[in-house]
């Protein structure tokens, strides 16, 4: 932000000395913790991830490059508020909120209302985010994440973040967020609405993966136009569905 | 010559804040007064002469001012050189011996691992965390490691080969 001279703050914290802040953990009551200073590489490397949340353990190993990983974090991915950001649409799509604190103590902030637009959140001027939250799961969690790049460490030519919970074979809840693919990151409820209280078929996903398409608002650029990103959102979105839905079809 | 950054005042003619930070680099800790927004790769480079450490993009992207932080790598045109105080840099001019090469340095000149060489210096740190942590990769676990390091020249094939030239000699050692 700094170096494109999109911001000239006079004063910079940084954070990265403050103790006990780069755990990432399981709360009593399945909700997933990520604090400030936990890494994406951790993220990558995680088995609470590869055992608890298929959405975020797809996301982690995309983001940015191998080296980028090792100190870039995933609240500092969400703070930044990018549209190109890979995890505030996994964490939109999961539901997920923020705890910022400050000097008045701390406040929960749901990541659709933290993004507030191109790298603008939330936070007041005497706040940092202390941790990110995906709450547990209504039954099994399952969902994927996948991205269009040109070439690893680019920028999102379009990404799409799926996340849904089944009780038995019927969606308890759904999230879709898409990345890259608008002035911020987009959340498709309507195209999730569509798939709670349903059962996964050939059907469903047909409809709500077009849902998703006219929710996003690409626009032409070197990347590919307008029409080619909006087919990769459709795409993308049929794609980790019917993943899902084979794979629950195996499991049967 | 004398060094830029080490004869700097505590405060600038135009008051400008500087601060006093102690890296310890390639083994041997260095000290240097510098300005706040100073980069790492510039202290590096211009502060400590160790221009080994290349700035090509700037913008985190091409990985050539790659450098060890603690012993793993990062982009140090993407971190501030206060940032550093009180931790360990390795550059490339930390990788050979007194009298010899590196093995890493000897696999990226036996396999033809470079043409214009610019990226190489931030590929042979990346090599060195990978093979610091995984002596024998795959030629996928290259790739993935090197991937955040781009290079213009060589169509990576021979970089690749470099780089399990490296680990089989390290190997044998």
């Amino acid at each position: 932000m700094i170096k494109l001279r999109f911001a000239s703050p006079e004063m910079l914290v940084d954070i990265n000395e403050l103790p006990g802040l780069d755990y990432h953990r399981l709360g009593d009551d399945g909700s997933i913790h990520i604090a400030a200073l936990c890494r994406h590489a951790d993220l990558e490397r995680s088995s609470l991830l590869a055992s608890h949340q298929p959405t975020m353990a797809a996301a982690a190993p995309l983001v940015a490059d191998p080296i980028v990983r090792i100190r870039g974090t995933l609240v500092g991915s969400l703070c930044h508020a990018d549209p190109q950001g890979d995890w505030a649409s996994v964490m939109a799509s999961l539901d997920g909120s923020v705890v910022a604190q400050g000097p008045k103590g701390q406040r929960t902030i749901s990541v659709k209302d933290f993004v507030r637009g191109p790298f603008q959140n939330a936070l007041a001027v005497d706040e940092i985010v202390v941790e990110a939250v995906v709450p547990a799961p209504q039954g099994i969690a399952s969902g994927g994440y996948l991205k269009l790049e040109r070439r690893v460490g680019d920028f999102a030519t379009a990404g799409v973040a799926v996340s849904i919970d089944r009780e038995g074979s019927k969606v308890t809840r759904a999230g879709i967020a898409l990345t890259g693919v608008g002035g911020s990151t987009i959340s498709a409820d309507e195209a999730a609405q569509l798939l709670v209280g349903v059962e996964l078929s050939a059907e469903v996903i047909g409809e709500v993966s077009e849902l998703a398409a006219q929710a996003a608002q690409p626009r032409t650029d070197h990347r590919g136009s307008a029409s080619f990103k909006r087919q990769v959102v459709r795409v993308f979105t049929s794609r980790i569905l019917t993943r899902l839905l084979v794979s629950e079809e195996e499991a049967a | 010559m004398s060094n830029l950054y080490e004869v700097l005042p505590a405060e600038t003619e135009e008051g400008v804040p500087v601060r006093k930070v102690t890296i310890r680099v390639n083994g041997e800790n260095r000290s240097a007064v510098v300005e706040h927004r100073l980069l790492l790769a510039h202290l590096l480079r211009q502060g400590f002469q160790l221009t080994g450490t290349h700035t090509g993009c700037d913008t985190t992207n091409c990985g050539a001012c790659t450098v060890l932080f603690d012993g793993k790598p990062v982009k140090s045109c993407t971190m501030f050189a206060v940032q550093a105080d009180g931790h360990d840099v390795m550059t490339v001019e930390g990788l050979a011996g007194p009298s010899q090469l590196h093995a890493i340095q000897e696999g990226f000149k036996e396999e033809h691992g470079l043409q214009c060489g610019f990226c190489t210096p931030g590929m042979m740190m990346t090599t060195k965390a990978l093979l610091d942590e995984n002596p024998n990769p795959t030629e996928d676990e290259i790739r993935w490691a090197l991937s955040g390091n781009l290079c213009r020249c060589t169509g990576y094939q021979n970089i690749v080969k470099a780089v399990m030239w490296a680990a089989a000699k390290l190997q044998d050692q």
